[in-house]
């Protein structure tokens, strides 16, 4: 997760509080998504950004897990398409995995 | 009309070791907030050597010597799985040694900012004296060396070190005592895409036979900005390859795109031969320092080479239609419009399937689509997955949205219409480009028809717009005749008609 985005979600939390913050993915690949949700939950596995060693604990989900919460249109123009492509069992899994051990909200 | 068409393509890549560490952003700002990391300590057993880097398929495949397709066929890893008989000379270009390069940097410098060691230079320059790309003019660029003494005092002083084999042999100094634009570092990046934009371009004349004087414009489109304090980005790159690269009836520009900026520039230089401004237009790149080992961690943690030890170049020239060389379809061209939104299917859409409908043509009659042409072998260590395969996949999957293509019949649309990636993660380098050159033998060879050239571009990094970017064209087979235009659709043929009669109509009102 680059550092930028780490820094926003750190500043959204500690404007909102952490248990108004819910981190919606779209990454493409089950690692990487696994990747940045401990970031946002755990930390920064990496420690090199502003979530190193800071445990947020946020709701995460990818929006490919939030299908039946969004306008069928809506979700089929945006993600119809990458929901052929992209391994999406993968991805929710590790999604899942993540925050089931490290979310706190 | 006549359509324009890829005359030459040339690739280029230059093995740069050293400069990973001083250079690439991932070690470098490592280098500032943890001298000591591990990673820095570790990267240089990662290394590979100049011939492991000729060896590789991938590195073939850019400059020309396999086909991308061919790469199937070899056993994978790839860096672990060498081409023994692979050569640094290629069929559209070559792979130069850093040593050569730190020539060229000397070469490309107009400002006496690059000092290079007197040993060094005299036994490098050695080496080429007999090279047909070097002119005398150009080796008398490289005029005397100095003693390592004065370097290391320049270095001290805040010029940047070149380094070979991890030894100081040479610097780059700054060009203005307080201009943040004119910075040793800045100077380096700089000389560094001018010198291997000139090696792009002078194997693109060369292995060829072009006459450097017949270029009569050239586009520039790498990703640095060159220009001082009052006018960063100011350019142009572009005339300062050409004055080194013998392009003497040219002048030309700098594009800029990110990674889209080669297929906008292949655009523009078609549109610029189409119209009958220019008859022989190029477009060139050289590559970027900063992106060197930019995945290094990854590799090293992995127990890989460090993957990203070249710099990439390129160039693509685009003549009046020869009725051999395979025309650019400047009638089936695609973009991302600022309205077209940024979730993939848009962006697919307005690149891939609304330029095919305006032509008559479906997704399966592309032979090849060229997009994002990153090597997997680079990106997967860093858990960014395969670039090229995951376009494939979204081309095939619009496909299968649309009824083009049965869903069941996506892996083998795939792997018709697709191909490993290959190319460098030099930002602008992969992107469309990289197939243009085999491209354009497999429609001379008769193996393919029609190819797409599809350039995406990540423009939040700017900082200045969170839009998405891309452009595409299509390069079709000549068909022989050098009076190849676009076809004339019935309405044109009415609204020419009608045009005709409204003049004669006004001719007879007037009684003239």
């Amino acid at each position: 997760m680059d550092l930028e985005n780490q820094k926003r979600v750190l500043d959204l939390s500690e404007k909102y509080g952490k248990e108004n913050v819910v981190v919606v993915l779209g990454t493409a690949e089950a690692e990487s998504a696994g990747l940045t949700a401990e970031t946002v939950t755990a930390g920064d596995p990496t420690y090199a950004g502003p979530l190193a060693g800071v445990s947020l604990g946020l709701s995460v989900y990818h929006i490919f897990e939030l299908k039946d919460e969004v306008d069928a249109q809506v979700y089929d123009d945006q993600c119809g398409m990458m929901e052929m492509v992209l391994d999406i069992d993968a991805i929710n899994k590790e999604v899942g995995s993540m925050r089931q051990q490290f979310s706190k909200f | 009309m006549s359509l324009p068409v890829v005359k030459a393509a040339s690739y280029i890549l230059v093995h740069t070791p050293d400069m990973i560490l001083h250079y690439g952003t991932t070690c470098s700002t490592e280098h500032d907030a943890n001298p000591n990391s591990e990673l820095l300590k570790k990267a240089p057993e990662h290394f590979r050597s100049f011939e492991e880097v000729v060896k590789y398929a991938p590195n073939q495949a850019y400059i020309g010597n396999i086909l991308p397709d061919e790469m199937l066929n070899l056993p994978k890893p790839w860096y672990g799985n060498l081409m023994q008989d692979a050569t640094a000379e290629g069929k559209m270009g070559q792979i130069v040694s850093q040593e050569e390069f730190i020539l060229n940097i000397k070469i490309s410098d107009a400002f006496d900012l690059v000092m290079l060691e007197k040993s060094f230079l005299e036994e490098h320059k050695a080496r080429i004296v007999d090279n047909k790309l070097y002119s005398e003019k150009e080796l008398a660029k490289l005029k005397e060396g100095f003693d390592l003494s004065d370097i290391e005092k320049k270095v001290q002083e805040g010029a940047e070190p070149l380094h070979s084999n991890h030894k100081l042999v040479g610097c780059v100094k700054a060009a203005h005592e307080k201009d943040k634009n004119l910075t040793s570092h800045i100077m380096v990046e700089n000389l560094v895409v001018k010198a291997s934009g000139i090696i792009a371009l002078k194997n693109l004349i060369h292995k060829n036979n072009i006459p450097a004087e017949s270029i009569e414009y050239v586009i520039e489109c790498s990703e640095e900005a060159c220009g001082d304090m009052n006018q960063r980005g100011g350019g142009n790159f572009a005339k300062s390859i050409c004055e080194i690269a013998g392009t003497v009836s040219a002048t030309g520009s700098d594009l800029r795109g990110f990674c889209a900026a080669p297929t906008h520039a292949l655009i523009n230089a078609a549109a610029l031969v189409k119209s009958g401004v220019y008859k022989s237009v190029a477009i060139v790149a050289g590559g970027a320092t900063a992106k060197l080992g930019m995945n290094a961690r990854d590799h090293v943690n992995k127990g890989l080479p460090i993957l990203e030890d070249c710099l990439g170049g390129f160039a693509v020239l685009v003549t009046e239609n020869d009725g051999i060389s395979p025309v650019l379809r400047t009638d089936v061209v695609g973009r991302h419009t600022v309205g077209t939104g940024s979730s993939p299917q848009a962006v697919m859409e307005s690149l891939i399937t609304k330029p095919l409908d305006a032509a008559g043509l479906k997704i399966t009659d592309i032979d090849k689509y060229s997009v994002e042409m990153q090597n997997p072998e680079i990106t997967e260590p860093a858990g960014a997955g395969d670039v090229p395969l995951a376009n494939f996949k979204m081309i095939a999957a619009l496909g299968a949205k649309r009824g083009d293509i049965e869903k069941t019949a996506m892996n083998s649309f795939i792997a018709k219409h697709g191909m490993p990636g290959f190319a460098p993660t030099q930002g602008h380098i992969p992107s469309g480009v990289p197939f243009v050159g085999a491209a354009r033998e497999m429609m001379i060879d008769g193996k393919i028809e029609r190819a797409m050239i599809v350039g995406k571009g990540s423009l939040f990094l700017g900082r200045m717009t969170n839009q998405f970017d891309g452009v595409s064209i299509v390069m079709e087979k000549n068909n022989g005749s050098t009076e190849q235009a676009q076809a004339v659709s019935k309405d044109e043929i009415k609204g020419m008609v009608a045009d005709a009669m409204k003049e004669f109509a006004t001719f007879l009102l007037s009684g003239k």
